[in-house]
């Protein structure tokens, strides 16, 4: 019960070599145009890839290298897809939507329609089974998109930002459902929100230009990013650069002192590494600081903009967060050069 | 339902019109255009002698052409929708080389003059034509008979089912297919249960346009099948016998035409919605005066 991809796709600069065990649910974060929905489509099938070849529980869905052709159409693949949008066939109720893999798959047509109540209860909807599409609200429908999708029974659940088009009254109990019907299911789902990797996810594949940028853990990921990507998923500030001696020396020559997270690597100088620190422990100063050990850096004040009860400030790629009172203070404005100081003891420092 | 009693002030006695921002002269060059249609149809209408209407209409080769028009105008329809449905689809959803070209020559019986259209299909499947033939041998003689007014009518109607079907079907997208599939719906079943119910609605006014464009053909029918009584005189060309000899028959059956014409057009351009079957309950979604029966 695993799925092994490995596929590229020319035109779009996508490569992708990933693995799911049994009963794991991954998640797969990126920004836009990293190649999520192709992943989905390519194991779906509703993409052909230039070359790769996936299996799926030992089942082979394509093989395009060193000229095999094989290539299994998506409605003998197993790999329910539900996309943002429920897109439950307008014309049939909720329940013959429901009922519409099993028919599929052969199931006589009393027997698919208990199967379809049974999922249609187990997602709590039990009381749209008649309803159709237009009369949904649009977390009932997605509840129902849902309920077709498992019905299916498929070996692979493939899930598409399935939160992102729902208001934020419908989304937290949908968000429950997952939790539920994911549990010890193999399932990719593709999402922009960290709570949804959190919550549902074992694993997090950080998507960056049609490659994989980072992969583990959810919340390894997190609390020690090697992309930027992910650091701001987290929220972090992510210095990139090679470990030099006490810290990180980025390609324009900037240094970022900070503590050794992995004892022993900040004495190899030369690899590549990164300094991550919280926007929180930056303090912003009109000039430069002194008074070892910290870090200061001249920047020019980008954006600001309100976070919770801070005021996020913005310079470039770093940001700091201080109160709105010290911004008034110091009269920061954009364009303005400050110097942000950060001690090194907030500074993580880690080989990438 | 109840309108309010108008008030005083000088409102728009009807719901209130949002800006249009249309110049005088253009309503006027519209009302202009609407003559040119209207007044004609007018016209012909105050000709038709309406003491001897029903027996101009009922006579024996009126009766004949109507039935012969109807019968055929039906079978080149069924045909329109078993060859145009595959075309459309393969046109909207499909791409390989010459989809262009290939879309476009379906297209050219919309402009064709008819006759010329009727002169094509006299050198396919006449006599001396490129299948004639070979058809021949077979024992199949085609021109000249009602099987030529169904080639006929097909020839010049199957575009408007192809252009009304493949605009639905883009509209309508891939995607509910592409969910079916990975539900594990094999083509087959995708196209029955999902596709054709979705463009339904498109098949249907392609199909009710196909059928008045059959039941008026009259160009290629007569280059092409002749004018038999009982065998290919369909109702134009009754009517266009008739007017040599008895032009208040004409009339009478032009009449007919028009009656149907305007059945068709209705059943084909009615309100979006007015027709769909009413189990659907009021929601908010559901727009100011939705249909609710």
């Amino acid at each position: 019960m695993t799925l092994s991809f490995q596929a590229a796709v020319a035109g779009r600069g996508f490569d992708v070599d990933l693995a799911v065990q049994p009963g794991e649910t991954v998640a797969v974060m990126g920004p836009n145009g990293a190649g999520k929905s192709t992943l989905l489509a390519s194991i779906a099938g509703l993409l052909r890839p230039d070359r790769g070849r996936a299996e799926l529980n030992g089942k082979t869905l394509f093989d395009l290298d060193g000229g095999n052709r094989t290539w299994v159409p998506p409605h003998h693949r197993g790999t329910a897809l539900l996309a943002q949008e429920p897109l439950l066939f307008p014309h049939l109720s909720a329940v013959d939507n429901v009922s519409f893999g099993p028919r599929s798959a052969g199931v006589p047509k009393r027997d698919a329609r208990e199967q379809a109540m049974r999922w249609l209860a187990d997602v709590k909807a039990e009381d749209l089974a008649a309803r159709r599409p237009a009369e949904l609200s649009g977390g009932q429908a997605q509840r129902v998109a849902v309920a077709r999708a498992l019905a299916a029974d498929p070996a692979l659940l493939l899930l598409d930002e399935p939160l992102a088009a729902l208001d934020i009254h419908s989304a937290p109990l949908l968000r429950r459902l997952f939790k539920r019907v994911l549990a010890g299911r193999q399932a990719i789902i593709v999402t922009h929100d960290v709570l949804d990797a959190l919550m549902l996810a074992d694993r997090v594949v950080i998507l960056e230009n049609g490659r994989i940028a980072e992969e583990g853990p959810t919340r390894e990921v997190l609390e020690r990013p090697r992309s930027s990507f992910a650091a701001g998923l987290a929220g972090l500030n992510f210095v990139p650069g090679t470990l030099d001696g006490a810290g990180v020396r980025t390609g324009d020559g900037l240094k970022v002192s900070g503590h050794d997270e992995e004892a022993g690597h900040l004495t190899t100088p030369g690899r590549p590494g990164v300094a991550v620190f919280p926007p929180s422990a930056v303090s912003v100063f009109l000039t430069a600081a002194h008074g070892s050990p910290r870090n200061s850096f001249p920047v020019t004040i980008t954006d600001l903009e309100p976070h919770g009860d801070q005021v996020r400030v913005r310079a470039g790629s770093l940001a700091a967060d201080i109160t709105p009172a010290a911004s008034a203070d110091l009269g920061l404005v954009p364009g303005m050069a400050v110097h942000f100081v950060v001690k090194a003891a907030a500074v993580s420092v880690y080989g990438t | 339902m109840n309108r309010p009693a108008a008030p005083r002030t000088d409102r728009p006695r009807t719901h209130a019109a949002a800006y249009s921002g249309i110049p005088a002269w253009v309503r006027a060059l519209a009302a202009v255009a609407a003559v040119v249609v209207v007044l004609p149809l007018l016209a012909m209408m105050l000709r038709v002698d309406w003491a001897r209407f029903v027996p101009l209409v009922t006579s024996e080769p009126s009766l004949t052409a109507l039935a012969l028009s109807l019968r055929t105008s039906a079978a080149s329809t069924l045909l329109c929708i078993l060859l145009g449905v595959p075309l459309a689809l393969v046109l909207a959803r499909d791409s390989f080389r010459l989809q262009g070209l290939l879309r476009s020559l379906v297209l050219l019986p919309l402009v064709l003059p008819p006759v010329v259209g009727g002169i094509a299909l006299l050198y396919t499947f006449g006599r001396q034509g490129l299948l004639g033939q070979t058809l021949e041998v077979l024992g199949l003689r085609i021109a000249f008979s009602t099987t030529a007014v169904v080639l006929a009518q097909t020839f010049v109607a199957l575009p408007f089912l192809v252009v009304s079907l493949e605009g639905a079907l883009r509209t309508s997208g891939s995607r509910y297919e592409a969910v079916a599939a990975t539900l594990g719906a094999r083509p087959g079943t995708v196209f029955r249960r999902v596709t054709l119910p979705l463009v339904l609605p498109g098949l249907a006014s392609g199909a009710v346009l196909s059928f008045a464009r059959s039941l008026g053909e009259f160009g290629a029918t007569l280059t092409f099948a002749g004018s038999l009584q009982g065998v290919t005189r369909t109702l134009p060309l009754e009517i266009y016998l008739q007017r040599e000899t008895d032009p208040d028959a004409a009339v009478a059956l032009s009449l007919v035409l028009v009656a149907v014409a305007v059945a068709v057009v209705a059943l084909a351009y009615r309100q979006p919605g007015a027709g769909r079957r009413g189990r659907e309950r009021t929601t908010a979604a559901t727009p100011a005066g939705g249909d609710v029966r």
